[in-house]
C-alpha cells in the first residue's frame, strides 16, 4: 500500500503501537557497479525446510532466530513460520518467490544484471517485538554470515 | 528489518530493503529502500507475476546506484507505468 492512510484502522493501530526502533545511521558504499556484485536475499516470510531446519517458534516478543537457505533451496519444500495475521498468507504459500525472490536474483545474475547470487539467503521471522534481540543477536549473525559469503549487495523483503 | 539492514550496512554490506509502508521506512531509518504499492503479505506484487516480481526486484537492487549519503526512499512506480517495467528516476 506503500502508505499509511492506505492501511486498514486494525494494521493502523498494530504499527502505531509496534515499538519501532530507529538503526543508528549506516551506509555502507557500494562496492561496484551493480552488475559486478554478488547477491544475497534476506526475507522476514520465516520460511524453513522442515525435517532440514528448525521451525520458527510461537514464544512471547517473537522468535528473533534465523535460517540460511541455500541457493538451491526447493520453494515448494518451505513452509511458512511467519505467524501474523495482517498479511495474506495464501500468496506466499501459493508462490513462495513473492516474498522470497531467489528464482529472480538468480535470473538476474544468469542475464547479467547483477554479478552473482551468494551461496546462501536468509530467511526471518517478521513482527518481532523483542528488538533487542534483533540489534544483539540476530543483526551481526546476518552480517557474519553475509560476510562470510563474500556478500556484496542483501536484498531485504519483508512480508 | 530495518535494524537488521544496518547491521549489516555497519560490516560493510551494502543493503537495498522492500517498504510496504513508507512511514516504516522513514522511522526504522532503512539506508536504501523502494516502497512499493503492494499489501501486506505480497512485497512483490501477486503471486504468479514472475514479470511484476522480477521487476520490483531489479528496482529495488538498482537503488544501489544512488552514491549517498543515505538514507534513500524512492516510490515504486504505480500502474499503469508498471506495465513497461522498472524504472530509476535519477536516471542512472
Amino acid at each position: 500500500m506503500a502508505s499509511f492512510d492506505e492501511l486498514s484502522t486494525r494494521d493502523r493501530l498494530l504499527l502505531a503501537a509496534y515499538p519501532w526502533r530507529r538503526a543508528e545511521p549506516a551506509w555502507a558504499p557500494p562496492r561496484g557497479p551493480l552488475s559486478e556484485l554478488r547477491v544475497a536475499v534476506v526475507t522476514s516470510a520465516g520460511f524453513y525446510r522442515p525435517g532440514l531446519d528448525l521451525p520458527f517458534r510461537p514464544i512471547l516478543g517473537g522468535d528473533a532466530s534465523w535460517r540460511a537457505l541455500p541457493a538451491d533451496v526447493d520453494l515448494s519444500a518451505l513452509r511458512l513460520g511467519q505467524v501474523s495475521h495482517s498479511f495474506d498468507r495464501r500468496a506466499l504459500k501459493a508462490d513462495p518467490a513473492s516474498g522470497f525472490p531467489v528464482p529472480h536474483v538468480a535470473a538476474l545474475a544468469a542475464a547479467g544484471i547483477i554479478g552473482a547470487v551468494a551461496p546462501r539467503h536468509v530467511s526471518v521471522n517478521g513482527s518481532i517485538l523483542a528488538a533487542g534481540r534483533l540489534v544483539k543477536q540476530t543483526g551481526p549473525a546476518i552480517a557474519d554470515l553475509l560476510a562470510q559469503d563474500q556478500v556484496d549487495l542483501a536484498l531485504f523483503v519483508p512480508v | 528489518m530495518g535494524l537488521l539492514a544496518a547491521a549489516v550496512e555497519r560490516r560493510g554490506i551494502a543493503t537495498v530493503s522492500i517498504a510496504l509502508v513508507r512511514e516504516v521506512a522513514l522511522r526504522v531509518g532503512a539506508p536504501r529502500a523502494l516502497a512499493v504499492p503492494f499489501p501486506f503479505g505480497r512485497p512483490l506484487g501477486g503471486p504468479g507475476d514472475v514479470a511484476r516480481q522480477r521487476a520490483v526486484v531489479e528496482a529495488a537492487l538498482n537503488l544501489i546506484r544512488h552514491p549517498g549519503p543515505g538514507p534513500v526512499l524512492e516510490d515504486y512506480p504505480v500502474s499503469p507505468a508498471d506495465a513497461a517495467g522498472p524504472s530509476s528516476r535519477d536516471g542512472s
